[in-house]
């Protein structure tokens, strides 16, 4: 599995992209590991606002059901479309063509409470 | 036409769709003395189909034979061990069947006055004596229509009487092992969901909801026994903190297969509770039912249920729909009668000491199945169950088979599988639910299929992996199933 060390890491397994006012979120190597074969992802409309720690969408899998939560507060500036017709996406390449939403953040000093790779690892079971 | 399939007595029934023949018909009409008339001419041509593609035509026996086919490839509780933890398939006595047909009940129309139709409801009046009995509450209604029906309306009440109260509470407590509709139901009711953490021996720890409990929250809704098959040993406990800060308990009485006359519910707290009778009081279900989910209360709460309520005033029983606090209406006329009479059938032939003997039976089987498949698979609350125990496939995970393949397995030996992954806190969840019904060979010819299963894991995994071989179809594809759905038929394109 992999964690890109320039992203940002959440404990309920997100991860962020910092690109100055935006960020871009998706789902973790581990995440979609653990939830198996991605049939549907909810993403949410443009311009909604979340606070941090808000469920903001759902990923469906065969198994199971999960909410995805917001890593930071702010307003939702684009989905990822392509999810709709290719929810694999999050399977195939979690960090690249699997991205799930770009943010407006409202808050940069939310981003420092977020974990590195390295720490998000160290809270993953190990199997 | 269709090849010829040497699939013997499997019968590989095609669809309906893709059989029968132009002109073929089951029905014969007598001469028409009426002046034939084309479509168009009396109906608007936008309204009408050019074409009806692939509508069938079909002879009776046609039909006859097509959903014979089909229903023996079924598999139900009339034909072997349906251990479907969570859901209690009990074997259900015909005799609530030929009760059910008996012309006053099956022909009854709803409209009848209340002076016609005293026998209805008397019985329902007394099948919610029984039910108010059997949970120790106080008044019951009997409309829901199913479990999470009757969760809704048990919500709608809480809500309703703390708005009486001029409180408006925002939260509803959930542990991490609820049935999903507890958090559905939650949410339909406009609170929002607080999960609580079960700790490390599966049950609800009292002081995680003291920490949890102010004056935001309405309700804690509870499951007992829990969806890990434990009983919520706390629960009395957690009722009083909760009630200390104004709020409600709920529980959800889908597992009350394994407390009938051991324990009533309202004992220990509870305020609001639905009964699946549809599942511990034996009416058949599956495939989207019909079920009921009465919803019982204890006297603060009764205001507010749903009308029509019947009372009996004197020797006479009416619907009272004057209720200024009601909730309203829960469903269409008084819910769902049937199920409601194959439950007061099936009560009234176990008697009280028939429906204890029942619980007692369930939790027994439950904990001698838990005994003997201890040790082959991984259980992860190591302690006596009630009527239900949930494995997991941790022993078997080295072998590279899953809980699925397990499931799939079974399908070989001629079981229907237990529930799988099902509670979510438990990982590769198998829930099994032996229920009261099964003998003890039933439960012994389950317990050595597992066992051989858990031995072909380690010795021939493909078996596992590619199973099920003897079925009539074999493994599908769930992954393209969900991602690409063929919600209708489409021709024969």
């Amino acid at each position: 599995m992999k964690f890109p060390e320039e992203l940002l890491y959440t404990e309920s397994h997100e991860w962020v992209k910092n690109e100055g006012g935006e960020v871009i979120i998706g789902l973790t190597d581990y995440a979609q590991h653990q939830l198996k074969d991605i049939v549907y992802v909810e993403i949410p409309e443009v311009g909604l606002k979340f606070r941090k720690g808000e469920s903001i969408g759902v990923v469906e899998s065969v198994k199971t059901v999960a909410d995805i939560y917001s890593p930071v507060s702010g307003k939702i500036k684009e989905g990822n479309i392509t999810l709709k017709d290719h929810p694999q996406f999050v399977n195939e390449d979690p960090y690249g063509k699997g991205w799930l939403v770009k943010m407006e953040i409202q808050d940069k000093e939310e981003l420092e409470g977020l974990l590195s790779a390295r720490d998000y690892q160290g809270l993953l079971p190990k199997e | 036409m269709a090849k010829i399939k040497d699939t013997g007595l499997i019968q590989d029934e095609p669809l309906i769709f893709e059989q029968g023949g132009k002109g073929r018909k089951g029905y014969s009409l007598p001469r028409w003395d009426v002046e034939v008339a084309e479509a168009q001419s009396l109906i608007p041509t936008q309204l009408l189909r050019e074409e009806l593609i692939g509508f069938p035509q079909l002879s009776e026996v046609d039909v006859v034979r097509h959903f014979t086919r089909l229903s023996q490839w079924n598999y139900g509780v009339d034909s072997g061990l349906y251990p479907l933890g969570s859901c209690t398939m009990k074997y259900n006595p015909k005799v609530n069947e030929e009760i059910v047909k008996m012309s006053g009940f099956s022909n009854i129309h709803p409209y009848t006055p209340e002076d016609l139709s005293q026998g209805i409801l008397k019985l329902m009046h007394e099948l919610q004596s029984f039910l108010a009995e059997i949970t120790g509450m106080d008044e019951v209604s009997l409309q829901p229509a199913a479990g999470a029906h009757g969760e809704l309306a048990g919500m709608m009440m809480v809500r309703a009487c703390l708005e009486a109260r001029g409180e408006r509470r925002k939260k509803v407590l959930v542990p991490d092992t609820a049935h999903g509709t507890n958090c559905s139901t939650s949410t339909i009711a406009s609170y929002q969901m607080v999960e609580i953490k079960s700790n490390e021996k599966g049950v609800i720890p009292s002081e995680k909801v003291a920490e949890l409990m102010d004056d935001e929250v309405a309700a804690i809704m509870v499951t007992n026994p829990n969806t890990l098959g434990l009983f919520e040993e706390n629960l009395g406990k957690i009722a009083e903190v909760v009630h200390r800060k104004g709020g409600f308990v709920y529980c959800d009485g889908a597992n009350l297969n394994a407390l009938m006359g051991i324990l009533k519910l309202g004992d220990l707290g509870v305020d609001v509770v639905h009964i699946n009778l549809h599942k511990t009081f034996s009416t058949p279900h599956g495939g989207g039912g019909p079920g009921a989910g009465p919803v019982a209360v204890k006297n603060e709460l009764a205001p507010y249920l749903p009308i029509p309520v019947i009372e009996k005033d004197g020797e006479i029983y009416r619907l009272n729909d004057d209720r200024p606090y009601s909730i309203g209406k829960m469903r269409a006329f008084y819910g769902n009668f049937g199920v409601l009479v194959k439950a007061y059938a099936y009560i009234l032939s176990m008697g009280a000491e028939g429906l204890k003997r029942v619980s007692e039976m369930a939790v027994l089987n439950a904990n001698y199945l838990m005994k003997k498949l201890k040790g082959h698979y991984h259980l992860p609350y190591d302690r006596p169950c009630m009527h239900e125990c949930v494995f997991t496939d941790r022993f078997q995970e080295k072998y590279h088979v899953s809980t699925l393949d397990i499931a799939k397995r079974l399908i070989d030996y001629g079981f229907h599988p237990p529930t799988i992954y099902f509670p979510l806190v438990v990982k590769g969840a198998l829930m099994m639910e032996p229920t009261e019904t099964e003998s003890k060979e039933s439960i012994d010819r389950f317990i050595e299929t597992m066992v051989q299963i858990a031995e072909e894991a380690k010795e021939h995994p493909d078996l596992l992996r590619q199973a099920p071989q003897r079925a009539k179809v074999r493994r599908l594809d769930e992954v393209l199933a969900a991602r690409k759905p063929k919600l209708r038929w489409t021709g024969n394109q």
